[in-house]
């Protein structure tokens, strides 16, 4: 890999200005992490503290977001809140880019039958829809936390096994795979040193796709009722329990809604802006 | 091309076939038995015994699932373990209801999209391309669950013009049902909308690069000659396409969309079934939005073919 000069770098802030979303998207996510490590601790309430005295209060100095209908801080819910949905989403996104860079590597790189059978089943996974294909594996795994990260990993896998595989496919012809293949080094140091580095930019891209996407299919799971369950305070889930009471009282709507709005769109803005970053001249990028 | 054909058929096929193993045989992990949930909990042994026994339930997983396949190719996909009543007449009213939700979601987002993507293309990193490439991202990343009820809050509670909840009669004809359609149509649309016009966007830039537009441009044709009759005739193409591989996404955002507003769908049927353990509901409505998934990406795999030709060699 070329090394970085000084005019690609000032090219690649160039194509990052262009964009001001980029810098939306990666001050958006920053900000998620901050409050997802520290946020637990300035919460004023735990996540499960009712007072029913206080059921559906609006936003107040006591309570900023107002509370829900067991009279629970709706503020101190979405700070722990943030915790849960970047920890779910994240560990199976880390899940499903493990394995699928594994499958994929392997994939590419030794071709033949093994190539032939894993890109079969991966296509058979990717010919269910992944939110169905989630619904169905929950239901019969039972919806908890665990099973969710489970499901999320093992959706996404096929998705970045192909991605890998790809660029795999096309750095295998090139003349320093060759090189080092004809040096005799072995297919680990070949796979480890000359193509994983290559690898990494599509994948690091690729993943923050699926980030996004994870997010977006546990929220949805939660709402349903079919994910993590109650007393959580999963964003996607309040939501669903919002519904009943969102015709009194907005707000029980609207905090955990807008928490997973902003946080969707950043993650698929720094997503995009990595894309441009890394990936230069891209479909997306034209 | 038909040697092609013959290939993606088997494909899907074979692919069916995997599904509806892979469905069957989650479905069968269920925390309890079949038997014991339809008779419910103060049933006698003797009658849960002989329940398991009509059912089929004592023979083996294999012959249970083949029982299962062939009476699903011959039509009979079995009772609803909650209502008593054949599954494929409920099934198939529900897919009609859902086409004509994802009817009218693409009557409104496929257009819309088109034109969006032409205008960012042409005013390409200028103020309108930005706010709408901005804007669409962030309609594509927004939950449906989340557009869906907000737009509930604002244009049905808050405005009154829509009503707020669409958990019709499921017999409604579609002019009975267009009213308490729109609104789950528009949550629909907002994600494909920013879909569409994302890839019409590019699309559109690669065409404007060639060297067919420049000859174009440097002959002296005004702009919108141009933009009609040499770029849109070559961007639009992919369009087509990418209209077919979005079903997909449509699929998944319909589950959502039809839970939010109560509308009587294959997707609500699907999120009920689970509910209520009601096995024929969920193995039978999930085979059929496997089915039509396959297929639309069938049907976007040929279009690509067809308008392609240079992606067919080798093939």
């Amino acid at each position: 890999m070329a090394t970085a000069n000084p005019a690609m770098v000032t090219g690649l802030f160039r194509r990052i200005r262009r964009y001001p979303t980029t810098y939306i998207g990666f001050a958006i996510v920053f900000l998620f992490l901050l409050i997802a490590l520290f946020g637990p601790m300035l919460a004023p309430y735990t996540y499960t503290q009712q007072n029913l005295a206080a059921r559906l209060q609006p936003p107040s100095d006591d309570h900023v977001f107002g509370t829900d209908q067991f009279g629970r801080d709706i503020y101190s819910r979405i700070l722990y809140g943030s915790r849960d949905v970047l920890v779910v989403a994240g560990s199976g996104t880390a899940l499903a880019v493990f394995f699928g860079l594994l499958l994929g590597l392997f994939s590419g790189y030794r071709g033949g039958m093994f190539d032939e059978i894993v890109m079969r089943l991966m296509d058979v996974i990717l010919s269910i829809p992944p939110l169905l294909l989630a619904m169905v594996i929950l239901f019969s795994l039972g919806p908890s936390r665990v099973n969710v990260i489970i499901v999320v990993g093992f959706l996404y896998i096929p998705m970045v096994a192909r991605v890998v595989r790809s660029v795999v496919l096309e750095l295998k012809t090139r003349q320093f795979v060759e090189a080092a293949r004809l040096r005799g080094e072995s297919s680990l140091y070949v796979l480890y040193k000359e193509i994983l580095p290559n690898v990494l930019p599509p994948l690091a891209v690729e993943a923050s796709m699926r980030f996004s996407y994870s997010i977006f299919l546990v929220a949805s799971l939660g709402f349903l009722g079919l994910g993590v369950q109650p007393p959580s305070p999963d964003w996607g889930l309040m939501v669903g329990e919002a519904r009943t009471w969102f015709h009194q009282a907005r707000w029980v709507l609207y905090f955990p809604a807008g928490a997973i709005a902003v946080l969707v769109v950043g993650v698929g803005f720094m997503s995009d802006g990595l894309r441009r970053m890394l990936l230069p001249g891209g479909a997306s990028d034209a | 091309m038909l040697t092609y054909l013959l290939r993606r058929f088997g494909f899907i096929f074979l692919t069916l076939i995997l599904a509806s193993i892979i469905i069957f045989s989650v479905t069968q992990f269920l925390p309890g038995d079949v038997a014991q949930i339809i008779l419910g909990q103060f049933a006698t042994e003797v009658a849960v015994e002989n329940l398991r026994e009509e059912l089929g339930l004592n023979k083996p997983l294999h012959m249970q699932y083949l029982n299962w396949a062939g009476g699903f190719i011959r039509g009979d996909w079995g009772d609803s373990l909650v209502s008593r009543l054949p599954v494929r007449p409920m099934v198939m009213q529900r897919l009609g209801n859902s086409a004509m939700l994802a009817g009218l979601a693409l009557l409104i987002y496929v257009p819309l999209g088109i034109i969006l993507g032409v205008i960012a293309a042409l005013k390409r990193d200028k103020m309108p391309d930005q706010l709408i490439t901005g804007v669409s991202m962030a309609f594509v990343g927004l939950p449906e669950f989340v557009s869906g009820l907000l737009l509930i809050t604002f244009l049905a509670i808050g405005a009154g013009w829509f009503p707020a909840n669409s958990s019709i009669d499921p017999d409604s004809t579609f002019m009975e049902s267009l009213p308490y359609l729109i609104l789950p149509a528009i949550t629909v649309s907002l994600s494909g909308l920013g879909y569409i016009a994302r890839m019409t966007r590019s699309g559109t830039i690669d065409v404007l690069r060639t060297d067919y537009v420049r000859a174009a441009e440097l002959k002296g044709l005004s702009g919108s000659q141009v933009l009609i009759r040499h770029v849109l005739r070559n961007s639009l193409l992919p369009t087509v396409t990418i209209v077919a591989m979005g079903i997909g996404w449509l699929l998944g955002g319909l589950i959502v969309t039809e839970a939010v507003y109560g509308y009587p769908g294959l997707g609500r049927m699907i999120v009920y079934g689970i509910q209520r353990q009601d096995l024929p509901i969920i193995q039978a409505a999930s085979m059929i939005v496997v089915a039509v998934y396959s297929f639309s990406n069938l049907a976007a795999d040929i279009l690509y073919g067809l308008l392609n030709p240079r992606i067919r060699v080798g093939k």
